[in-house]
C-alpha cells in the first residue's frame, strides 16, 4: 500500500485533509504501486470506467427528452433523432456505448480468466465484478426496452416470461413484474425508473471493486505476488495513467467508427417498427452481448431447466475462485490450462453465434454440445487440472527472468529458504 | 452467576426478542406497499372483460382480439379440424386435455394467443399440425391449441368466456 503518512504541503490543504482526507486518497491513487509488466489487456479497467461515465452522461441527457409512455416513447425517440440538437449523436453514442461497454467487459473478464486474477486473495474483487456484470446485463436489457420498438416489446416479453418458469408462483411473479397481464405501459415506466437507477448502483460497486483491488494490488501477467513498492512496481501516475489513456484513444477510434459509420449495425431493423402486442417478429434475437446465454437457454428442451441452466451459467463464474484449484495463477505457466482457455473462448463465441441462429436442426445440436462443454470446463476440467496439471516454474520476481538478479532481497530469501527446506 | 442463571432466559432476553420481532413485523408492514404497488393496478384490473362480435367469422377463419393486453385467438374450426382434434389419443399429448373440455362449442375455439413457453404470439395455420406454430422457439400446437412439439410446457390457455348470444362472445 502507498504512503499513509502523506501530509499536504499547503496550510489550507493540511487543514482540509485533517477534516476529510481526500488529498490522502488522491495521493494514494497517484502513488499506488503497480506491477511494471502490466500489458495492454490491463487497460480495460480504465476503459470500462470511461464507458460507465459516458453511459451515465448521455443517459441523463436522453432522459431529458425521452417520454416513458407506451403511446409516446417510440415517437419521443424519433424526436430525439430528428429534432433535438445533436440528439442523433447522443443517442447513437448511448446505444453503441452499451455495446462498447460489453465489448470491454468481455475482454476484461477473459483477461482475468487467462491470468488467474480471480484467485486468492482477489476473490472479492472478482465477485463484485460479477455482480457488476449481472447488473450491466439487467440495465442493458431494460434500456433496450425503452424505445418501445418491436424488438423492445418482444424481447421484454420473452425475458420477463423466464420468471413464469418458477413453479406455482411463476404467474404471480410475471404479473407483478409487468404491473398487468402482459408487457404494457406500467412495465415501460418501471423499466425506465430502474434503468435510470441501476447505473448508479453499478458506479457504487465499481468504487468497491477498485477499493477491493487496492488492498492486495493488481495481479500481473506472470501472476506472482510481488513486493510493493519495489523494483517490480511503478507508481500509477504517470506510468499507468498514460498507458491507459493511450489505450483509451485506440478504443475510442473503434467506438467512433461504430457511432459515425455504422450506428445501427449492432441493432435490429425490427426495432424501428413500433411495438405491436398482436404480432411477434419472425425471429426474436437479443443484443449480441447476451447471445451466449440465450443459446444456453434455448438448448435445453425444458422451460424451467432452460432458465436454471442460463442462470447457472453466470453462477459458475461467481464461484470460479473455488472451482479452479490450481495454485499457479497465470496461464503462461499452465500449458494445459492455456489450451482449455482457448477452447472456452471458442466455445463462448460458438454459443453466441448459435444464439443468433434459429433454434433448430444442426444449430440446436451444436448449441447443445457447446452448452455441455461450457459447464464441463468450469465444473470438471478446472478442478481436475488443479490437481493433475504439471505447471512450469514460476519466476521469483518480475525482474528475475530479465536481469537474472533478485531485486527483492527479503522476499527472494524467504522463497529460497522455502525451496531449500523442501 | 451460577450455572442455572446462565441457561434461564432473563427479562433482558425477553425484551430483546420482543423488540426484534416487533421491528421485523414493522419493517415487513412498511415494505409491503412498496412491493405491492408493482402489482396490476385498479385501472388495469378494470379492463378485465371484453365483448367480441363474431358474426363475420367464416368457418376456417380465425380472428385475433386484444384482451387485457394479450391477444386472444377466436377460431371457427372446420369439420376436419374438429375431427383431427378429437381423434387424438390423449396418451400422445404432453399436456393431456380433451378437445371437448377446451371448446365448449366444437366449432369455436377461444384461447390466449400467447405461447406458454416465453410469451410470443404463435402464427395461425402454420407448423406440423397446420394449426399454430410459435416462431420464437419452435413450439407446434394442434387444432385444439394443444402443445405437440417444442419447448412449451402446456397447451395454449383457454380464458373464461361465455356466448352472450349467437353473435357475441364475452371474454373474461
Amino acid at each position: 500500500m502507498s504512503n499513509h503518512d502523506y501530509q499536504p504541503k499547503s496550510k489550507l490543504g493540511k487543514w482540509f485533509n485533517d477534516r476529510l482526507p481526500l488529498l490522502t486518497l488522491s495521493n494514494h491513487l497517484q502513488e499506488y504501486p503497480t506491477p511494471k509488466n502490466l500489458n495492454y489487456w490491463w487497460t480495460f479497467g480504465g476503459i470500462l470506467t470511461f464507458c460507465l461515465i459516458t453511459q451515465i452522461v448521455t443517459g441523463v441527457i436522453l432522459g431529458m427528452h425521452y417520454i416513458a409512455h407506451a403511446d409516446l416513447a417510440f415517437e419521443s425517440v424519433e424526436h430525439i433523432m430528428r429534432d433535438v440538437n445533436y440528439g442523433w449523436l447522443i443517442r447513437y453514442v448511448h446505444a453503441n456505448g452499451a455495446s462498447m461497454f460489453f465489448l470491454a467487459v468481455y475482454i476484461h473478464i477473459f483477461r482475468a480468466l487467462y491470468y488467474g486474477s480471480y484467485k486468492s486473495p482477489r476473490e472479492v474483487i472478482w465477485i463484485i465484478g460479477m455482480i457488476i456484470y449481472f447488473l450491466m446485463m439487467a440495465t442493458a436489457f431494460m434500456g433496450y426496452v425503452l424505445p418501445w420498438g418491436q424488438m423492445s416489446f418482444w424481447g421484454a416479453t420473452v425475458i420477463t416470461n423466464l420468471f413464469s418458469a418458477v413453479p406455482f408462483i411463476g404467474e404471480s411473479i410475471t404479473n407483478w413484474l409487468w404491473g398487468g397481464y402482459a408487457v404494457d405501459n406500467p412495465t415501460l415506466t418501471r423499466f425506465f425508473s430502474l434503468h435510470y437507477l441501476l447505473p448508479f448502483l453499478i458506479l457504487g460497486l465499481v468504487i468497491l471493486h477498485i477499493w477491493a483491488l487496492h488492498v492486495p494490488g493488481n495481479n500481473n501477467p506472470i501472476g506472482i505476488e510481488i513486493k510493493k513498492p519495489s523494483n517490480d512496481t511503478v507508481p500509477f501516475h504517470p506510468y499507468i495513467v498514460i498507458k491507459d489513456l493511450f489505450a483509451l484513444i485506440l478504443f475510442l477510434i473503434v467506438f467512433a467508427f461504430f457511432v459515425f459509420y455504422s450506428p445501427n449495425i449492432l441493432g435490429h431493423a425490427d426495432n424501428y417498427i413500433e411495438a405491436n402486442p398482436m404480432v411477434t417478429p419472425a425471429h426474436i434475437v437479443p443484443e449480441w452481448y447476451l447471445l451466449p446465454f440465450y443459446a444456453i437457454l434455448r438448448s435445453v428442451p425444458d422451460k424451467l431447466f432452460g432458465v436454471i441452466a442460463m442462470f447457472a451459467s453466470i453462477f459458475v463464474l461467481v464461484i470460479l475462485p473455488w472451482l479452479d484449484t490450481s495454485k499457479v495463477r497465470s496461464a503462461i505457466f499452465r500449458p494445459i490450462y492455456k489450451q482449455f482457455y482457448w477452447f472456452l473462448v471458442a466455445d463462448v463465441i460458438i454459443l453466441g453465434y448459435m444464439g443468433a441462429m434459429p433454434a433448430e436442426g444442426t444449430y440446436l445440436i451444436i448449441a447443445r454440445v457447446a452448452t455441455v462443454y461450457y459447464f464441463l470446463h468450469f465444473l470438471v476440467i478446472l478442478p481436475v487440472l488443479g490437481s493433475k496439471e504439471k505447471t512450469l516454474d514460476v519466476p521469483l520476481s518480475i525482474t528475475e527472468p530479465v536481469l537474472g538478479g533478485y531485486p527483492n532481497q527479503a522476499k527472494t530469501k524467504d522463497k529460497l529458504n522455502i525451496k531449500e527446506s523442501l | 452467576m451460577s450455572e442455572s442463571d446462565k441457561k434461564k432466559p432473563n427479562r433482558r432476553d425477553f425484551i430483546l426478542t420482543a423488540t426484534t420481532a416487533a421491528g421485523a413485523v414493522g419493517v415487513g408492514a412498511a415494505a409491503w406497499p412498496l412491493i405491492d404497488q408493482m402489482n396490476p393496478d385498479a385501472s388495469v384490473k378494470a379492463l378485465a372483460s371484453t365483448e367480441v362480435d363474431i358474426s363475420g367469422v367464416e368457418p376456417g377463419q380465425s380472428i385475433t382480439v386484444l384482451w387485457r393486453g394479450k391477444p386472444v385467438f377466436i377460431k371457427r374450426r372446420t369439420k376436419e379440424e374438429i375431427d383431427s382434434a378429437r381423434s387424438v389419443d390423449l396418451k400422445d399429448l404432453k399436456h393431456p386435455e380433451k378437445d371437448e373440455d377446451r371448446a365448449k362449442d366444437p366449432e369455436w375455439l377461444v384461447m390466449l394467443g400467447v405461447c406458454t413457453h416465453l410469451g410470443c404470439v404463435p402464427l395461425t395455420d402454420k407448423g406440423d399440425y397446420n394449426a399454430w406454430f410459435c416462431p420464437c422457439h419452435g413450439s407446434h400446437y394442434d387444432t385444439s391449441g394443444r402443445i405437440r412439439k417444442g419447448p412449451a410446457p402446456t397447451n395454449l390457455e383457454v380464458p373464461k368466456y361465455v356466448f352472450i348470444n349467437s353473435k357475441t362472445i364475452k371474454i373474461g
